[in-house]
């Protein structure tokens, strides 16, 4: 980690880059590879690698909340030759409980340090959800409350990168019944600019698209959800590979059958695709080998708020989200008793007019 | 909660309750309901014939009335039969009914019930234009006809604007074509749609009785 002196002398990523044995043609794959991901003119690429290459290497603080690690499981676990390690040469990682040597005060003092020498400059990634109830007692990490932390440490970021669900919408530690009161980073911080970059976990590339993004042309446009538009701009069934099935009416009644097998559409088994904004159909995973549909298995919709509580994964969309039909014979019992009162009260009428 | 997650939750729920109470008390108020007693003598022994002669009888128009009468028949079969496929042959309108009865039977490919979904729209707006411009008819429509067939367009539309991506998000347009359907729940017992019910028991009641009375029809 750099001093505040040392921040000013920093040399370039351009020169950071070309000692570190990264060849030009490499880097320019890589700004042309995100550039693409993200639908950007073909003019952007060139464009995000002068920008890259005169950039300083930009300080992240990186915070885990409670979550999982899948999160980082995924930045990090991914094939050669790979995006993740390129953009792990773009940015300073000041702080990440997982990744860092450093522990217990070292690390502390790590993160009070990258803190003071970029404030108002440095990026903050948050994965997890941020428990709030009872003061936020169920979570702390050095005896400092989840809570606090996110609010020292937004205070003098450039920017917020709330990773995976958790930390986007609150996730599973939110689902019913939120026993420790599991909120989003966007519940607690108002005042900075947040990206939301949900799943679960989020993609490796559109985590590091995102952050070439920041650190190339600023926040990328968003949708409704704080989402960049660029990976989340359209459903997963509008590029659903199984989508001219859906079309037919062509579907898998179960994962085993005949349909399933021939890879028809996975509506009926309760693919929630259409409702679903992620780039999963398009980028895919694991080096853009499959995704969930591909494997044979509907999307859960983990990109979306409060996916775990919209009942079981495997009821279709048409299907209502209500218990049973409990509600329904007794409405059917009481219209029948209201018909007989309404017969009788008639007759009454019609005998009054008769005599 | 989001729009989507009520309309698929308790609205969805409430809205069948007032379906299924309000039908059972039309349904039951109907058949309880004490006719005056007929002390003519019966032309014959049976009614049933007449019954069912007057269900199917009534499906065509009187010869003298053929030709006036031609045009909005026609669209009142389209947009029937067109209904017909939209609500009970659209994939997941059929896992929708699934969920609540338990019954399913196969699909019809999705650009079929889309070509349905627009002949039932262009149907029902020319209905509607003659209704405004006929004079006659313009005098007698009240505001349950006009009320129905609004209530009748809008799951129709915005189920089409959904699949087609209009409007807005898929997620938004699903809600609101789910909305549009439980006020057609809701509608339904208490207007004019619920002679979806009761067209056929009525024409075969009046049929009986015209049968009784050796009226030849």
């Amino acid at each position: 980690m750099m001093t505040e002196e040392q921040v000013e002398k920093a040399e370039t990523l351009g020169k950071s880059l070309i000692s570190n044995g990264v060849s030009r043609r490499t880097f320019l794959k890589f700004c042309s590879t995100v550039a693409s991901a993200m639908a950007l003119p073909p003019a952007a690429a060139q464009a995000m690698a002068e920008k890259l290459s005169q950039a300083t290497r930009q300080s992240v603080i990186w915070l885990s909340f409670q979550e999982c690690t899948g999160c980082t499981e995924s930045i990090t676990r991914s094939h050669k030759p790979t995006l993740e390690s390129l953009i792990f040469d773009f940015i300073s990682l000041d702080y990440h409980h997982t990744l860092q040597a450093a522990s217990g005060e070292a690390a502390e003092h790590a993160r009070e340090e990258a803190q003071k020498a970029h404030k108002g400059k440095y990026i903050l990634i948050v994965d997890g959800a941020i428990p709030v109830k009872d003061d936020g007692v169920y979570s702390t990490i050095a005896g400092i409350t989840n809570l606090q932390m996110l609010k020292d440490v937004a205070k003098d970021a450039m920017a917020i990168v709330s990773v995976g669900t958790c930390a986007a919408f609150g996730g599973l530690p939110k689902a019913s019944p939120n026993p420790t009161g599991a909120v989003a980073v966007s519940d607690i911080i108002k005042d900075k600019p947040i990206i939301n970059i949900p799943g679960c976990p989020p993609i490796p590339v559109v985590m590091t698209g995102v952050l070439a993004h920041v650190l190339t042309f600023g926040i990328p446009e968003l949708d409704i959800h704080g989402r960049p538009m660029a990976f989340f701009g359209e459903s997963i069934h509008d590029r659903c590979y199984r989508r001219p099935f859906y079309d037919k009416g062509q579907f898998a009644k179960a994962f085993d059958d005949e349909g399933a097998r021939k890879g028809w559409c996975l509506y009926e088994v309760g693919c929630k695709g259409p409702v679903t904004y992620n780039a999963c159909a398009t980028v895919k995973w694991n080096n853009g080998t499959s995704f969930p549909i591909q494997s044979g298995h509907g999307c859960i919709g983990c990109s979306e708020p409060d996916f775990w509580d919209k009942g079981s994964f495997y009821k279709a969309l048409p299907q209502g989200q209500w218990g049973s039909a409990e509600g329904i014979a007794a409405a059917a019992a009481a219209g029948a008793a209201l018909g007989i009162g309404a017969a009788a009260l008639a007759k009454v009428h019609q005998n009054k007019g008769e005599g | 909660m989001t729009l989507l997650d009520f309309a698929r939750g308790p609205a969805l729920e409430w809205s069948l309750i007032i379906l299924v109470a309000g039908t059972f008390l039309r349904i039951v108020g109907t058949l309880l309901l004490r006719g005056k007693k007929d002390l003519s003598k019966p032309k014959v022994k049976s009614t049933a014939g007449g019954a069912i002669r007057t269900v199917f009888n009534r499906m065509w128009p009187r010869p003298h009335f053929a030709q006036q009468i031609s045009f909005p028949l026609m669209m009142a079969y389209i947009m029937h039969i067109g209904l017909f496929v939209v609500v009970f042959l659209y994939g997941p309108h059929i896992m929708f009914i699934k969920d609540l009865t338990g019954l399913s039977w196969g699909a019809l490919p999705s650009s079929l019930i889309y070509f349905s979904g627009a002949a039932i729209v262009a149907t029902m707006i020319a209905l509607m234009i003659r209704r405004l411009t006929n004079p006659v008819l313009r005098m007698i429509s009240t505001f349950g006809d006009y009320s129905s067939w609004l209530v009748t367009l809008l799951p129709v539309v915005t189920g089409m604007m959904a699949v087609s991506h209009l409007g807005a998000r898929y997620e938004t347009m699903l809600a609101l074509h789910l909305l549009s359907v439980e006020l057609l729940f809701i509608w339904f017992p208490f207007s004019k749609l619920v002679h979806a019910i009761f067209t056929i028991p009525s024409r075969a009641h009046l049929g009986a009785t015209f049968e009784r009375r050796g009226v030849k029809i």
